[in-house]
């Protein structure tokens, strides 16, 4: 695609700028629709049926209520810290989507190709850290500052269980190129690398999925901000479009994780009927798709468990995802010792 | 044990702090207390083992309207399944009356409340203070010539 | 200062030196409120948490936000028939619970005895109240744990019950319908059907109450262990109902003292035995409240198969006046023993009425059950209780 667009417009930073927007667009229009699927999903869940009135089956629902939160006013606490108030949001914001960059959306599709993809995308995505730390700090409220310091114990934490595991694929497929191990992928379900040293990856896949729906502050990980006692954790004092802004970047690292999910484990944009159905549009369906599956799976688990304790949360983290992520490291090496 | 026999061991065991009972033609016996000794008889019911009265079931301050204000104990045994109620009479200018807290816990939150609403005076009690009106209100609201404030903290009280 | 430090680096068990600094270490407590408003704290209370970092040192509740001055009007009210509306709005949750003890009292001074009819149309009423407010007290905790869905299913079968109230009374919520002598509307002609029909359709939903919330392994994690209250304590802070019984006390009023048809009737006390962690810990309270609800189907069923023929109203007397007296009665409620003392004075107006309310008694136990815990603790302790505000503030 990149080839396309320079043949069309000439400039190279025209061009970067383009690929660029892509996912921010694809983020913006999915955090809309993840509100409302969300709802609804919930709903059916709970026996009862969800928006209804805003157009069929309430589909206008999120354009209504990013309407209204965009005419509140805009209240900053008289002792909160302004800069960083207000610039917390979109350091979340820019952590999570800056990850967009190394994920490929299809086989035409790559944002920057950087051989070091996954290792960028683990760097990078721990910057929301920082922009939650700074939310509950800025705030200047006891329950903010004990939501975001929790919220930060715990992403950090589960940032070991999840890189290992991650470590795991790129034993397999060598590469740290998300671009590259989506091609090894291609050709039939069975080349899917959750197949590959069956039942390795399985686990490795379990680990990464239970990890990374800590690190999206997630039931059953969702102290930071939906406890019961904590009010609403860091983003207790943002109103309006502050907190739609917070709200649409908890979708977008939804989002993100998904799709490494779906990218590393699932054939990413590959089709599961192998040459049928492919292709650099048809991959990019294939891909959102997925990743739009594992936001469901996301929404389910949410709706389903209650929360874990604090350090209750910790002990899982560290007790045993991580001692379950380091010995499936020594299973693959050894397994791909024995095979050569 | 028939509360007969209750007032008969009470009496044996205090004498005249037993002011006196009426066990027959009412539908609830009671045995009434002298105010001071309240304690010892609570201790002596909960911890003999022919009566084993456990459970304080409701702790009641009254007023019987003429100056004359009461406390009314209901006890009851989960251990040997009896009933009986006590009651102690007091004079409003000198509502004291000694705290049962340290025979049964649940006291400490019927006695604020009876301190609260009715206005006697538990001595010995840990932490004698409002229970349900604010710290700083003013009057006993449950005494009969009780009247409503006309304004607390500058708000208007009746509307 | 100094013995507040020392008693709070006891509780959590550090040494209260350190050595070579030749004084006691100095730490601040820090003084934290939950409420008066609050997602769970089950209506405006207000709990003021010392805590020592995470730990909770004490917990000092304050109630009274919800005090709307129910013995004073009692005292008021130009009969005693006027006393039953006010009644309802103690546990507003359970309101015919609250009806019931109260005109059994007034019965009681009255020497006055119910038909038959009247008296199994109570019980079928009573343990109604009893499987909705365990309905909410299951689906809150959930939420206060964090499980949403299982709040929805609760209220989805709690309807089923409010339509059979709005058939027989007319209201859904708060009923005025259990009057000094009888009832104040007898049943529908296809009252016992639907309650056939419902026994039918609430079983299974026990049932996947239990698959999806009281086995999960996470909520036990949450509850198992937590909020312990021993059984003595438990007696001497006079706690009753699923509180007591789940430290393991089997005390029940309806088997214990009974009142009404309730002997006549077969259906067990479940009691907490610290199946999956300690006697007394919450989880074990929330499981008798699930045990409780099936024990109740089982109760209704009986009652509407043995239902007998009858006038509600003929025992209803034409005027209210006892003579000089007071009694004291208790009934077992959904939340515990809720117990009414009324003094007449002879006079058609009530003297006195005094209300012992079980929620009332159960939370002055929660300082019991939280002191070392962690915040989570003592939100999972406060829903074990169960309480409604309306009640303990009455």
């Amino acid at each position: 695609m990149k080839e396309i667009l320079i043949d069309l417009l000439g400039n190279e930073i025209l061009v970067y700028t383009l690929m660029a927007l892509v996912p921010l667009v694809w983020v913006v229009l999915f955090a809309l629709f993840a509100v409302w699927w969300e709802r609804k999903v919930s709903a059916h869940m709970q026996d009862r049926l969800g928006p209804m009135r805003t157009g069929w089956h309430g589909w206008a629902q999120s354009i209504a209520d990013t309407l209204k939160l965009m005419q509140k006013e805009d209240i900053i606490p008289a002792a909160a810290d302004r800069a960083l108030f207000i610039l917390a949001p979109y350091i979340v914001f820019t952590a999570s989507y800056a990850a967009f960059a190394a994920i490929p959306f299809s086989a035409a599709y790559l944002g920057a190709e950087i051989n070091l993809g996954l290792f960028y995308i683990i760097a990078v995505s721990s910057m929301v850290v920082v922009g939650l730390l700074m939310a509950g700090w800025a705030s200047n409220n006891k329950w903010s500052l004990l939501g975001a310091l929790r919220s930060a114990a715990q992403i950090v934490s589960y940032e070991v269980p999840v890189a290992l595991s991650l470590l795991a694929v790129v034993m397999v497929t060598g590469t740290f190129d998300l671009q590259e191990i989506n091609r090894m992928q291609s050709g039939s379900i069975l080349n899917w690398l959750i197949f590959a040293k069956f039942p390795l990856l399985l686990a490795a896949f379990l680990i990464y999925f239970l990890g990374s729906l800590a690190e999206v502050n997630r039931t059953p990980f969702d102290i930071p901000e939906a406890e019961s006692e904590l009010v609403a954790g860091y983003h207790t004092e943002y109103g309006g479009m502050r907190f739609a802004f917070l709200y649409f970047a908890e979708y977008a690292n939804m989002f993100a994780v998904s799709a490494i999910a779906a990218s590393l484990f699932f054939g990413g944009w590959n089709s599961p009927f192998g040459e049928f159905l492919s292709g650099p549009v048809w991959g990019a369906v294939w891909f959102l798709g997925k990743g739009v599956f594992f936001i469901f799976v996301q929404m389910w688990f949410r709706w389903t468990l209650p929360r874990l304790r604090v350090d209750q949360l910790m002990y899982v983290g560290w007790k045993v995802l991580t001692p379950f992520a380091f010995a499936l490291i020594l299973a693959v090496g050894a397994w791909m010792l024995a095979v050569r | 044990m028939i509360p007969q026999e209750i007032h008969d061991a009470l009496r044996t065991r205090f004498g005249d702090d037993i002011l006196g009972a009426k066990l027959d033609g009412v539908v609830d016996p009671f045995i009434t207390v002298a105010p001071e000794r309240i304690r010892e008889v609570a201790l002596a019911l909960r911890d003999d083992p022919a009566m084993r009265f456990d459970t304080l079931c409701l702790l009641t301050g009254m007023d019987y309207t003429g100056g004359k204000l009461g406390v009314v104990y209901h006890l009851a045994s989960m251990a040997l399944g009896h009933k009986i109620v006590l009651k102690v009479d007091l004079a409003a200018e000198n509502a004291h009356v000694q705290s049962v807290e340290s025979v049964w816990k649940t006291a400490n939150w019927h006695e604020r409340e009876a301190f609260d609403m009715i206005g006697i005076l538990f001595d010995g009690h840990p932490d004698l203070r409002r229970m349900l009106m604010p710290d700083d209100w003013e009057g006993h609201p449950l005494r009969k010539d009780y009247k409503v404030p006309e304004y607390y903290n500058g708000m208007k009280v009746p509307y | 200062m100094q013995a507040t430090d020392l008693r709070a680096e006891e509780a959590v068990g550090r040494p209260a030196t350190v050595p070579g600094l030749g004084r006691p270490l100095r730490s601040e407590e820090m003084v934290v409120n939950m409420g008066p408003q609050h997602p769970s704290t089950h209506g405006v209370l207000r709990l003021e948490l010392v805590m020592d970092g995470e730990i909770v040192v004490d917990v000092i509740p304050h109630i009274g936000y919800l005090h709307r001055c129910f013995e004073k009007h009692a005292e008021q009210m130009a009969n005693y028939q006027q006393v039953i509306p006010y009644a309802d709005r103690l546990d507003y949750v359970a309101a015919m619970s609250n009806e019931r003890g109260y005109v059994i009292a007034v019965e009681k001074l009255l020497k006055i005895q119910v038909p038959e009819r009247v008296e199994y149309i109570r019980v079928i009423m009573a343990e109604f109240s009893r499987i909705v407010s365990h309905l909410i007290a299951i689906g809150t905790y959930g939420m206060d744990i964090g499980a949403w869905t299982p709040f929805l299913y609760c209220m989805r079968d709690r309807e089923h019950v409010l339509d059979i109230f709005e058939r027989t009374c007319g209201a859904r919520l708060l009923y005025n319908y259990m009057w000094v002598g009888g009832l104040s509307h007898d049943v529908t002609p296809d009252f016992q059907e639907k309650v056939r029909a419902f026994c039918t359709y609430f079983r299974p939903n026990i049932k996947e109450l239990n698959d999806l919330l009281s086995y999960n392994k996470i909520f036990i994690e949450r509850t198992a262990n937590v909020g312990v209250l021993p059984a003595e304590v438990a007696v001497n802070y006079a706690v009753s109902g699923p509180t007591l019984r789940g430290s393991g006390v089997k005390w029940d009023l309806r088997k214990n003292d009974p009142y009404s048809v309730y002997p006549l009737l077969d259906f067990e006390i479940p009691v907490g035995r610290g199946e999956k962690g300690t006697a007394g810990d919450c989880w074990d309270r929330y499981m008798v409240r699930v045990r409780e609800m099936e024990q109740s189907v089982n109760i209704i069923e009986q009652a509407v198969e043995r239902l007998p023929a009858g006038d509600v109203r003929a025992a209803v007397p034409k005027r209210i006046r006892p003579e000089a007296g007071d009694v004291y009665v208790r009934t077992e409620t959904p939340k515990g023993e809720l117990g009414y003392y009324v003094v007449s004075d002879g006079t058609a107006s009530p003297f006195r009425v005094k209300v012992k309310s079980p929620c009332f008694v159960n939370l002055s136990a929660l300082p019991a059950m939280c002191r070392g815990a962690m915040i989570a603790d003592v939100v999972a302790a406060l829903g074990s209780i169960d309480i409604v505000l309306g009640e303990v503030d009455r």
